[in-house]
């Protein structure tokens, strides 16, 4: 390509040269032309091909590119769904309470304070938290008591910077036990608050 | 034990009888009396009473569930007539007893009812052996006379005085019939009326909570019936005064919302309350006007009441702050409310004016050392709040006396729990595991007996209706 440049601007040269003489001698350039022209054709037939080919390499390249960033996309969305269900679940995790206690456990006080960070770092989330009572109970009583778990988990995440409006608290007293056991292992189990994401859930960041 | 007692007894108290009683003696001479033994039947403090053998034309049942009423009333002895029904009731000397009692019963019921007097009007009609069943330790006995009428003649015995105490016509619907039982039921009430003037509980029912649905269930344990069922998990049902109308809560989501149901066409509407909340533990006032509840919500839970009437004023009686205020009863005065509070740590029964005022300690207690308490029922005649309270680990039924603030333990077998009173306000009907299931039982708190109200496992929450009028109970 550059060769061809340069032999087009040598003949050029010559030209200009040879038109500074006699003017008689304009005559040749036309025959000159014959040949030169025939050569040119084929240049530009050499040229438009390597054209096309270059913009089919930049096309298949584009299509590349465009496929490559579609699979990207398609992955990280596929990623973030995955942290999603991540957080989710992390976000569920249950606290558990003593009988008929509604105060919160240390160790529970850790699980809260993950809760405390994805709601901070998914601003869209609204939750509720639902308490729950073992059967010993009394069955209205139990209504009270699981109300005051979820009120007391819900006061330990506001008094951690959560805006109140977004929780939202209920009770099932001792009508939902997660284990329908009679012992000590399943009454553990079902004195518990449950925290369920009310909107805003459809993607969660890590926190 | 106690059905297989009287009937050893009285066949003793027979072979003494022409001893005791010279004037029974003629009609105990067929009676072997090969055996003395030298004790004299008294059946407790409990009059006798024996329910007498019908002419077919009275279906059996009618009897049957006269004589179990009776029974279950605990104020009578019940006497088994020996050899069975198949017994000579009629005394040889009164040849027409069979052919009588439609005329004479008849005018007799004219009058509603009759004096105690010997020998008088149907009571000689039916010729009714007076020293056989004062040998058999009767003070009282119900006959049950068929009429062409369609009706029933019943007539209540004095033994002892040997005359008609009273004696009056009934209109029973047909056993087919829905509302059967419960007039069979104020036959009994009437015939209880009638021998010792006392208000009986025959005809009413219980409601209760089974499987999340609220049943009702006649207080012999007869016509258990569906009467709410929803998706929604139902909790604590409460009377109306009227006995037509019970207020219920039902489970939305973890919160809970009150509704008022018309047992006689199952309608419900819901109770108009202020905000979204979990409300349960309804209860109405004597006057029908107002019902006071629980509402727990993010201040705790504290009681309210709301003018079911006009469906409006929604009003806060405790501020509980840092403690939980639940299940409000009213007085049968209306003027105050007994209620469970946390104010002092663990559940005790404190009362209130019905205006939420003058709120102080009920049931005394032990700091630390007394069980927490819950679920007051103050009794029909104002005397009594039965609750249940944590002892070692499980719930017994204890009774407050309102005047004198005593508390007595009413159960010890099993656990114990939720009780409600009888119209009568001297039986109760509570929720006990001491079969191995949970079920309903009933107690009599003045002697003590106890029965089950109903077999099936899983029920709770009972609430005993008032007494059931004529109009009133068909139904649903």
């Amino acid at each position: 390509m550059k060769r061809f440049q340069l032999l087009v601007l040598g003949a050029l040269v010559a030209a200009a040269a040879a038109c500074g003489g006699s003017k008689p001698e304009t005559a040749p350039t036309p025959v000159a032309a014959g040949p030169d022209t025939s050569g040119q054709a084929a240049e530009r037939a050499r040229q438009d091909s390597l054209e096309r080919a270059r913009q089919d390499a930049a096309r298949r390249a584009a299509e590349e590119a465009d496929r490559i960033a579609k699979q990207r996309a398609a992955d990280s969305l596929a990623a973030i769904g995955r942290g999603s269900e991540a957080v989710r679940t992390l976000f569920a995790t249950l606290i558990h309470f003593d009988f008929d206690k509604a105060n919160i456990h240390a160790d529970d006080a850790a699980i809260l304070d993950q809760k405390v960070g994805i709601m901070q770092a998914n601003s869209q989330v609204t939750i509720s938290i639902t308490g729950n009572c073992d059967e010993r109970g009394s069955d209205e009583y139990n209504l009270a008591l699981g109300n005051r778990r979820a009120v007391s988990a819900k006061q330990y995440m506001t008094s951690h910077g959560i805006d109140a409006g977004r929780i939202a608290t209920a009770s099932n007293g001792k009508e939902k036990p997660i284990d329908s056991g009679h012992n000590e292992a399943a009454w553990a189990k079902n004195r518990n608050d449950q925290f369920d994401i009310v909107a805003g859930g459809d993607v969660l960041k890590q926190p | 034990m106690r059905r297989a007692a009287p009937l050893p007894l009285v066949l003793v108290a027979l072979a003494l009888g022409p001893a005791a009683r010279p004037a029974a003696a003629q009609d105990t001479t067929r009676i072997d009396r090969g055996v003395r033994i030298g004790i004299i039947y008294r059946p407790g403090v409990r009059p006798g009473l024996v329910v007498l053998p019908v002419a077919a034309a009275v279906p059996d049942s009618v009897r049957a569930i006269i004589a179990r009423d009776l029974d279950y009333s605990d104020r009578f002895e019940l006497i088994t007539l020996p050899g069975g029904d198949s017994i000579r009731l009629a005394a040889p000397a009164a040849p027409t007893a069979s052919a009588a009692p439609a005329s004479g019963a008849t005018a007799a019921s004219a009058g509603g009812r009759t004096g105690t007097k010997p020998t008088s009007g149907a009571a000689a009609a039916l010729g009714l052996n007076y020293p056989l069943y004062q040998a058999l330790g009767a003070d009282f006995a119900v006959a049950l006379a068929p009429t062409k009428a369609d009706s029933t003649i019943v007539t209540v015995h004095d033994v002892a005085a040997g005359g008609v105490r009273r004696e009056f016509r009934v209109h029973l619907p047909p056993a087919t019939a829905p509302s059967f039982r419960m007039a069979v039921h104020r036959v009994a009430d009437r015939i209880l009326d009638a021998a010792l003037g006392a208000a009986g509980t025959a005809a009413s029912r219980v409601l209760f909570v089974m499987d999340g649905k609220v049943y009702a269930i006649d207080q012999d344990g007869a016509e258990l019936l569906l009467v709410s069922a929803s998706e929604h998990t139902a909790l604590s049902p409460a009377w109306a005064p009227d006995g037509r109308h019970f207020a219920y809560m039902e489970f939305w989501q973890g919160r809970g919302r009150l509704f008022i149901e018309d047992l006689t066409t199952a309608k419900r509407s819901a109770v108009a309350v202020v905000g979204q909340a979990l409300d349960f533990t309804p209860a109405f006032s004597p006057d029908a006007k107002t019902l006071a509840f629980s509402r727990a919500n993010e201040e705790g839970t504290d009681i309210y009441t709301v003018n079911v009437k006009d469906g409006c004023c929604l009003q806060r009686l405790t501020v509980g702050r840092f403690a939980d205020n639940l299940s409000p009863v009213y007085s049968p005065d209306g003027q105050r409310i007994a209620f469970v509070s946390t104010r002092a740590g663990a559940p005790q029964i404190y009362i209130m004016a019905a205006d939420g005022t003058d709120q102080q300690l009920f049931a005394p207690f032990d700091y630390g050392v007394t069980g927490a308490s819950y679920a007051p029922d103050w009794s029909p005649d104002g005397q009594s709040v039965a609750f249940h309270r944590d002892v070692g680990g499980t719930y017994q039924v204890f009774v407050l006396d309102v005047r004198t603030r005593a508390v007595r333990q009413l159960t010890s077998v099993g656990r114990n729990e939720d009780p409600t009173w009888a119209p009568d306000s001297r039986h109760m009907a509570f929720v006990s595991d001491r079969s191995g299931v949970r079920q309903l039982w009933i107690v009599d708190v003045e002697t003590g007996r106890i029965r089950a109200l109903e077999t099936q496992g899983g029920a709770r929450l009972p609430a005993w209706s008032p007494r059931l009028a004529e109009t009133t109970t068909s139904t649903p």
